[in-house]
């Protein structure tokens, strides 16, 4: 199915009404079963103890939070190139789940790091710090989305911040990975580790693709909004004239 | 089961950890899925009043 | 002379007068190196480690500041509509517009670091450093501001979104920034300078064409 098919909001609609129920479905049994297994059938870690668990729903909101931007700036991309019509509606509607996930990567990976670093916050973590960074590059995104009157304006405007940001950020991290090098934190048992146990390897991935199959879920419920917010105003303008 | 909530001794950063994820996904679910209920029921009444008013016009 | 260098000269024209940008950010630099040791105490040894990374932290939010206006001011006079009818391209008129901003707002405080310096009790090794990073490194947040000056002009408070959106993608400069001054400080070098000049290059030269694309669609509405 090329992706010109999409253009028709009509089709989309449609087409998302057949897909949503089937990424809720996959949502349910993979976080489900990924949940379970995490919490009831892993064993504690040799070094970090039961605290390991907490990367069952570290890891997955990290990946999440870039993941969804690629998503995003990939929109963004097609929107100011191609100029398909639903790319920006793609992009506004993936970014506040994008930040939600980097927000919640950024709670429990302070968790995660608490009883290791002593601290709930370490700079010395380049992972953690790249990704506060993410966070506000996100709330940047978003904040002028709602800045922008014009929605036509404000999809172009967006487009050209994810686009200047999606450059920016490998930058970002490379830096921030560099300012570390000065300062080894004091333990060097990271929240990740050098090796991940075998075991933990399955029910990690469940959640991973659980996290996915949540997003695109939502990303379609958004969109679906989208596009009938844009035809109730249309709707009322025409109901003005 | 009391060893499992204790999770080892670290039951202080796993528990809030798992909570926030539930909380914070969990919000993201309603808000969405209530914006398109929103959206709907707005399109529906628009649309039945549109209607309404071309069946008075003509 | 050429339309770059005639854009290039009012700009600074304008920045240097009053109400414009230039001796805020001077003031307003030269305000947070002062106001640094009432926060952290007098003890001069804290002062002398933390002076670089406080003058580039303050070098960043005083580049900030002037950018409000960088595009803001032609727009609400008109001058934004008139140049996209000139000869030179969009892209060339925003390099010009980022070499004003630069000149007016880096470069004074390039010139100004030794003496602030001075007055956080910079260790010697740190000065020469420290006015070459900024200098190296400052074109780049007058580039990367330029972006988010287009990206904000129409919006009422611009500046909050404007601070909101430019201070993430600058960390690269900041860290290499201060990071060359600590470097310095230290005894090592990690190529800060390296890499602060090659971020440096790339915002400069990438830059102009992400501002011109900004402006396009604010000015097409």
């Amino acid at each position: 199915m090329r992706i010109t098919v999409l253009a028709n909001p009509k089709r989309f609609l449609d087409l998302s009404r057949v897909l949503v129920p089937w990424f809720l479905g996959a949502t349910v049994v993979l976080l489900g079963g990924g949940l379970y297994w995490a919490l009831f059938n892993t064993s504690p870690d040799y070094q970090q103890g039961e605290s390991v668990k907490i990367m069952f729903v570290h890891v997955p909101a990290a990946w999440m939070g870039i993941f969804v931007y690629a998503v995003m700036a990939g929109a963004s991309l097609t929107g100011l190139v191609f100029r398909h019509p639903l790319a920006d509606v793609a992009a506004k509607s993936a970014a506040p789940l994008g930040a939600a996930f980097t927000a919640l990567a950024l709670l429990t990976g302070s968790l995660w790091g608490r009883p290791m670093w002593g601290t709930y916050w370490q700079w010395g973590d380049a992972r953690l710090v790249s990704e506060l960074i993410l966070l506000f590059i996100y709330l940047g995104y978003i904040a002028l989305w709602n800045a922008i009157d014009d929605p036509v304006r404000a999809a172009k405007a967006a487009g050209i911040l994810s686009l200047v940001g999606a450059a920016d950020i490998p930058i970002i991290h490379f830096s921030v990975d560099w300012w570390n090098t000065l300062h080894q934190p004091a333990s060097i048992i990271r929240p990740g580790g050098p090796t991940i146990d075998a075991s933990f390897l399955w029910p990690l991935l469940m959640m991973i693709l659980g996290y996915q199959m949540l997003f695109f879920w939502l990303w379609l419920v958004r969109m679906q909004t989208e596009i009938l917010d844009r035809r109730g105003r249309a709707l009322m303008m025409a109901k003005g004239a | 089961m009391a060893n499992f909530f204790a999770m080892g001794g670290y039951a202080a950063f796993v528990w809030p950890a798992y909570v926030a994820s539930v909380l914070v996904l969990g919000t993201a679910i309603v808000l969405s899925l209530r914006a398109y209920g929103k959206a709907r029921r707005t399109l529906r009444q628009l649309e039945q009043e549109m209607g309404e008013t071309g069946e008075k016009d003509s | 002379m050429t339309a770059f260098n005639a854009l290039l000269l009012r700009d600074i024209k304008l920045a240097f007068r009053a109400g414009g940008g230039a001796t805020l950010a001077m003031t307003f630099f030269a305000l947070v190196a002062t106001l640094v040791p009432f926060g952290v105490g007098s003890d001069i040894n804290l002062l002398g480690q933390i002076a670089g990374g406080v003058l580039w932290v303050s070098a960043a939010l005083a580049a900030l500041l002037s950018l409000d206006r960088l595009f803001q001011a032609d727009y609400e006079d008109g001058s934004l509509d008139v140049l996209t009818l000139s000869p030179m391209s969009l892209e060339a008129a925003a390099a010009a517009k980022i070499a004003a901003h630069w000149v007016t707002t880096g470069l004074p405080l390039v010139l100004l670091s030794p003496v602030l310096g001075l007055l956080l009790n910079l260790p010697a090794p740190g000065y020469v450093p420290l006015a070459l990073s900024l200098a190296v490194g400052t074109p780049a947040l007058s580039g990367v501001g330029a972006i988010g000056a287009a990206l904000t002009i129409a919006i009422r408070r611009g500046g909050l979104i404007l601070a909101l959106i430019v201070m993430p993608l600058i960390t690269p400069a900041l860290i290499f920034g201060a990071g060359a001054v600590t470097d310095a400080l230290g005894g090592m070098d990690r190529g800060a300078f390296l890499f602060l000049a090659a971020f440096s290059v790339a915002a400069v030269a990438l830059s102009p064409f992400a501002a011109a694309a900004a402006v396009r669609l604010n000015l097409a509405g």
